[in-house]
């Protein structure tokens, strides 16, 4: 194609990305969106404006070099794509696929102005699908330092704070507590939103390449501690995510069939309990779920709920069951992702708003047959500057349920601060640290992501992962005292 | 991986297991367990450590074959692997010199408790054991046991071997005979046991300590499937547990948690049996 100009840039319509039909991946784990074809991405590579100043790099928590990609791409030269890219992200696959782009890179897209921004996290999956196939560009580990380091979890920030401090030369060493590597994005982040396969090519080829020993079945806190971690290694990074799930203080919550997102979440994607009996942990499939809270999360228990309905209601011949989500403020609240609320919805999935569970109700055997809900308002903005729900008196009314998920965020998990003197925690239960380098208030222990920040995003604990790299690194080559 | 060892048969649906995961081994207290897992399609299953050999770097296990994942284990053999180890996990059992004690175990119970009345006895307790089972073919560790305890009660639900009577019987005639001179109790083994040792112990006033083996996913604390309804709110036994004050745990909600999964449980082990059976035909596939 020949150089265009801007103008007639503009005019190219943006592309959409295949996806599976609402109807066929309910009933299936597949992944849901399907990825451009060369042809799509092409097209929509030759959208961008090339700016010289170009915004979408500053919305990328990690400043991947967006124009530098998307140029190359259009030019077919995949292999410099995937160079321009890997500068800043080595898991452009995963992320690709899971970033909030609307709210990051492509808010700032000039295109977006007058058009559709261009679909700068399409092209990138497009990018990042490409290498897992091709391979073209192994990282490559830098001259030994001689350093050690310990990374604790390997969900996105410490991935991302293991590669580069790899490809800068130093040891590196991953402890993660369940069987395999990744975090939140394997026990949490279903198939059909970041397949399995994706995170196991990334991790494997970067660490395969770059020489990280990762070791899985270990529990920090528990099986070795930070203590100890410090007395054999030179820096130790703490990516461990916010892993504890919160649970209503109202009455029947421990009745059977109450869960947290994590647990169900767990067992269907980490432990695979959507294909039991073939795999051995079995996830029960509610004929009427109700999700609570509209997070991310809560979208992805919703609709791996309505999976299972679904398999199991084609397999027997029945009516699938329902799936509600139970939100205490409005739409306009909802804090997951437009395009997880969107699929939900063309999806069957039914939205409570203003509706706030205030009792669970459950039969002789423990087992959830009810939950007493009641209808909120809104009224002035809170802390969080969205309006506060506020109860409608007299307008309680009871939902026929019998498997209730809590999804209503999760904080740090407190086994990992086991003998971790010196090292100072929020009111919240998140870890004191410096913004900019990660630094904790433990000496030589740099922490990064969720468990710093609270539940957040993919993309914003790997960027708090490579900043922590990038000042253990400047520790250990002597360039700052702690 | 983690190799195994050395594989006993304790009885007929009883088996014990020596395995490697020096990690583990390393930090093993008593009252601790591990998170297992037979291999990549298998389950996470929490089971109590029944002893562990820091200079050999190893644990070892005893598992009642209940469901498909422990009747699976029971066919693994010294040189194969379990797939997970991961710990060791939980509390480790409060140990002092407490006076006199006693240590109930029961069934598949008295592995766990074993390392307890070990460390009580190292503590200088006098420990008083009464070990149970429901008949003589799935009791064990008798021998065992009577090294670490100054007393041994040996007792089966149908008298094929020791006294006739449950646990529980002598364990009243203890509280009776010396009075406000046992100190302290623990207890393991079915739930059903524990909820009757702390029904028996209540009007005594002796604390008792019961060791809870719930449903688990991850055994950090992630998931919450573990929760125990306690007098004062729910705790998770993985990371508050796994021992608890038998008498604030509602035993009820306990037991129907236990069942919850029952049906799956059920489904699980048709489908094994029908894959091995088939595995077992020359030629037949594996559906």
């Amino acid at each position: 194609m020949a150089p265009l100009a801007a103008k007639e840039r503009m005019k190219i319509a943006s592309q959409d990305m295949p996806v599976q039909e609402a109807d066929v991946r309910a009933g299936n784990f597949d992944e849901v969106a399907l990825g451009f074809t060369l042809e799509l991405a092409r097209m929509e590579a030759e959208r961008c404006l090339q700016c010289a100043r170009p915004q979408c790099v500053d919305g990328c928590p990690v400043g991947v070099q967006i124009p530098e990609f998307i140029k190359a791409l259009r030019d077919g030269d995949m292999v410099a794509a995937v160079q321009a890219m890997k500068a800043k992200n080595n898991l452009p696959a995963i992320c690709g696929r899971v970033c909030p782009q609307e709210v990051q890179c492509e808010s700032r897209c000039l295109v977006g102005l007058k058009n559709q921004p261009v679909a700068i996290g399409r092209l990138e999956r497009f990018v990042g699908d490409f290498e897992l196939r091709s391979r073209s560009c192994p990282p490559t580990r830098g001259a030994s330092t001689g350093k050690k380091v310990a990374v604790v979890g390997s969900g996105p920030s410490g991935l991302t704070c293991a590669v580069d401090l790899a490809r800068l030369g130093h040891s590196v060493t991953i402890f993660e507590s369940l069987q395999n590597p990744g975090g939140v994005l394997v026990y949490g982040i279903p198939e059909f939103r970041l397949p399995k396969a994706v995170i196991n090519a990334e991790i494997e080829f970067a660490a395969g390449c770059l020489e990280i020993d990762i070791r899985t079945d270990y529990v920090i806190g528990r099986t070795l501690t930070i203590g100890e971690l410090l007395q054999e290694y030179d820096a130790v990074f703490m990516g461990t995510g916010a892993g504890l799930p919160s649970f209503m203080r109202i009455p029947g919550i421990n009745f059977n069939g109450v869960l947290s997102a994590n647990e169900f979440l767990t067992r269907v994607n980490l432990m695979k309990g959507y294909q039991f009996p073939q795999y051995d942990t079995p996830v029960k499939i509610g004929r009427k779920v109700a999700v609570v809270g509209a997070g991310n999360v809560a979208m992805d228990a919703a609709r791996c709920s309505l999976r299972l309905q679904t398999q199991h209601a084609r397999l027997n011949g029945q009516q699938p069951g329902e799936v509600h989500v139970v939100y205490r403020r409005s739409r306009d609240e909802v804090p997951a992702r437009l395009e997880e609320v969107h699929h939900a919805e063309e999806e069957g999935i039914i939205f409570d708003f203003l509706t706030n569970p205030i009792e669970i109700f459950g039969d002789e055997r423990g087992n959830v047959r009810g939950m007493r809900c009641i209808r909120q308002q809104l009224g002035e903005p809170d802390a969080s500057g969205r309006r506060s729900p506020v109860p409608i008196p007299g307008s309680e009314f009871d939902m026929d349920v019998d498997t209730v998920i809590m999804a209503l965020g999760t904080s740090p998990n407190p086994l990992v601060f086991v003998d971790a003197e010196g090292l100072q925690r929020t009111r919240h239960g998140t870890v004191v640290a410096d913004q900019d380098s990660g630094r904790t208030t433990m000496p030589k222990v740099w922490a990064g992501g969720d468990v710093v920040t609270g539940a957040a995003t993919v993309i914003s604990a790997m960027g708090a992962g490579k900043r922590a790299a990038a000042d253990i690194d400047h520790f250990l080559q002597g360039d700052s005292a702690w | 991986m983690y190799r195994i060892l050395e594989k006993q048969d304790l009885s007929e649906a009883v088996k014990l297991f020596v395995a490697e995961a020096p990690q583990v081994a390393r930090k093993a207290r008593a009252g601790q367990f591990v998170i297992v897992r037979n291999d990549d399609h298998g389950e996470r299953i929490p089971l109590t450590i029944a002893d562990y050999n820091r200079e050999a770097g190893t644990i070892t296990l005893v598992v009642q074959e209940v469901g498909k994942s422990t009747m699976q284990m029971g066919k693994l053999k010294a040189s194969d692997s379990f797939a997970t180890i991961a710990g060791p996990l939980g509390h480790p059992t409060e140990i002092e010199n407490y006076g006199t004690v006693i240590c109930v175990g029961g069934g598949v119970g008295i592995a766990p408790v074993f390392p307890i009345a070990r460390a009580l006895k190292e503590a200088g307790n006098t420990v008083i054991s009464i070990i149970g089972a429901r008949n003589r073919s799935l009791l064990f560790w008798e021998e065992r046991m009577r090294s670490v305890s100054d007393e041994l009660v040996v007792c089966t639900d149908d008298g094929s071997y020791g006294r006739k009577a449950l646990v529980t019987e002598p364990l009243k005639e203890l509280l009776e005979a010396r009075p406000g001179r046992i100190n302290r109790i623990w207890a393991i083994g079915p739930a059903i046991m524990m909820k009757f040792v702390a029904q028996t112990t209540r009007p005594y006033n002796v604390p008792t300590i019961v060791s809870l083996n719930t449903v688990m996913i991850d055994g950090t604390g992630m998931c919450g499937g573990c929760r125990v309804v306690l007098q004062d709110g729910a705790q998770f036994v993985c990371v508050d547990g796994p021992e608890f004050d038998g008498h604030k745990v509602d035993w009820n909600s306990l037991m129907s948690r236990l069942a919850f999964y029952r049906d799956e449980e059920r489904q699980a082990v048709e489908h094994w049996q029908h894959v091995c059976n088939l595995e077992q035909v020359p030629g037949g596939e594996v559906a």
